[in-house]
């Protein structure tokens, strides 16, 4: 396989993978520690910024590539470079059953 | 005396701590099945001591006000409560995280649509062994693992975020690989591998549940090979057996740092265990708010932070890992509840925690002590 058909297998998956938050996932602010909280069984994680924004924009509707799109235009950012750290991060709460992909 | 001299004999102003992470609400200690390792305490709540739903209600809110972002509905069986459906979809509304930590025994299947339908987060369901004559015989309930396969069938049904819990000790502890693959049939996003914890109703019945060192490493062996086979499809959290251990737990994340528990007479320990400590009284929600308790409550201070640590945890490095370890093993194995715990390498008396250990794995009763409101 060469680096190109990689690569257009890799946007094109971006465009079909559509993040969803399943039942027993919450993202939610707590008003007492003013801050965001991701809630799952057993687990409380405290996303950072960067976190927050993506976890804000899964919706169950827009792919992974409608919402680097939407942050890189927001940020100013390199939409490819943004996709990548946005599927780093999706990877890994996935691994966790905090989202589904 | 001058002003400066009372500030400096009170010491430096203790830092307030965090709000509380989670609690715990035992609802009831009323529970069909009466397993020999039970974490209630030997002395049950009455069903006549019990909240009403308008305090449980009450509390709910103090909690979502306090910071608490789980909220843990256990007993005893919490869907023996008449109110269960109520009171979670009143958590809910609150904000909270809901949990139901359930045996899947004694009540209606359609109990479970109401409690799923109010909002419910995440369920979870013991299960005591992966063979029926085994499981009926340590839960003391006949046909409980049938049942368990029909809650366990409607839990998928209603879409529910399933944890599979199963506690483990020297006659299932060969089972692991079993509960793991009977978690994936049941479609669990997660399972807990807990081996007993030795208070209470276990610590009356350690010599008939106590594994070898050999099956304790097994099970450790086979818990990392489970990981291994299921990583992403499956969360595997295990709670270690402490006796073999090198270093104690951390437990409860820390005294009054993490974790409220609330009995069902409305009691507030900072664990479920805390009542084992003698001389420390408890607050109830009857008399205190949840905040006061808390913050100013003088079981949730005794053992806060460091200060109250005593050699070799005062000056260990590891003082802020493992907290010392925990206080009610430190109570029922050294006689002293600010003592190292005895599970720590560490600790003057570990050799001896490791000989009784051994001499009750060595045993050959089988003879359990069942849970019981007559006591033992």
């Amino acid at each position: 396989m060469t680096a190109e058909t990689t690569q257009d297998l890799a946007a094109q998956d971006l465009a079909t993978i559509v993040p969803a938050l399943p039942r027993g996932v919450r993202l939610r602010f707590d008003e007492a520690r003013q801050q965001w909280f991701l809630l799952g069984p057993e687990r409380v994680f405290e996303p950072d910024e960067t976190a927050i924004e993506i976890l804000q924009r899964i919706d169950g509707t827009r792919s992974v590539e409608a919402i680097a799109e939407d942050l890189a235009t927001r940020f100013e950012a390199d939409r490819d470079e943004i996709a990548a750290d946005v599927m780093a991060f999706l990877r890994g709460l996935a691994n966790q059953r905090m989202i589904d992909l | 005396m001058s002003e400066v001299d009372t500030l400096v004999r009170a010491g430096p102003a203790r830092p307030e701590p965090p709000p509380p992470m989670g609690l715990l609400a035992e609802l009831t200690h009323r529970c069909s099945l009466r397993c020999p390792y039970c974490s209630n305490p030997l002395e049950l709540d009455r069903r006549s001591s019990e909240l009403t739903t308008a305090e449980w209600k009450r509390l709910i809110d103090e909690a979502a006000a306090l910071g608490v972002l789980h909220i843990y509905f256990s007993g005893g069986e919490p869907m023996l409560r008449r109110d269960i459906a109520e009171l979670v979809a009143h958590a809910h509304e609150a904000g909270l995280y809901t949990n139901m930590i359930t045996s899947g025994v004694g009540f209606q299947p359609a109990l479970l649509d109401a409690v799923a339908e109010a909002g419910l987060d995440h369920i979870q369901l013991s299960i005591q062994a992966v063979d029926a004559a085994t499981c009926d015989r340590v839960a003391g309930y006949q046909g409980a693992l049938a049942r368990k396969h029909a809650v366990a069938a409607d839990i998928a049904r209603l879409g529910l975020r399933l944890t599979v819990n199963a506690v483990v000790h020297r006659e299932n502890v060969h089972q692991i690989g079993d509960f793991v693959r009977l978690a994936e049939d049941w479609g669990a996003a997660r399972i807990e591998i807990a081996h007993v914890q030795y208070y209470g109703w276990g610590l009356v019945n350690r010599d008939r549940l106590m594994p070898t060192r050999r099956q304790v490493e097994t099970a450790m062996a086979d818990v990392e090979a489970a990981r291994s086979r299921t990583a992403g499809r499956l969360v595997i959290d295990c709670v270690l057996p402490d006796y073999y251990a090198r270093y104690p737990k951390a437990c409860m994340g820390g005294w009054g740092a993490r974790l409220m528990n609330v009995t069902p007479s409305g009691r507030v320990l900072p664990c479920h265990a805390a009542e084992t400590i003698a001389g420390l009284s408890f607050d109830n929600v009857r008399d205190a708010s949840l905040s006061e308790i808390w913050y100013r409550g003088v079981a949730f201070n005794a053992f806060r932070g460091t200060d109250w640590m005593k050699e070799p945890c005062r000056s260990c490095e590891r003082k802020h890992l493992d907290f010392g370890g925990c206080r009610c093993q430190a109570m029922a194995l050294a006689g002293d509840a600010s003592a190292t715990d005895p599970a720590c390498s560490l600790s003057p008396l570990h050799q001896q925690v490791v000989a009784l250990a051994e001499a009750d794995a060595a045993s050959d009763r089988s003879d359990f002590i069942y849970r019981t409101y007559q006591g033992v």
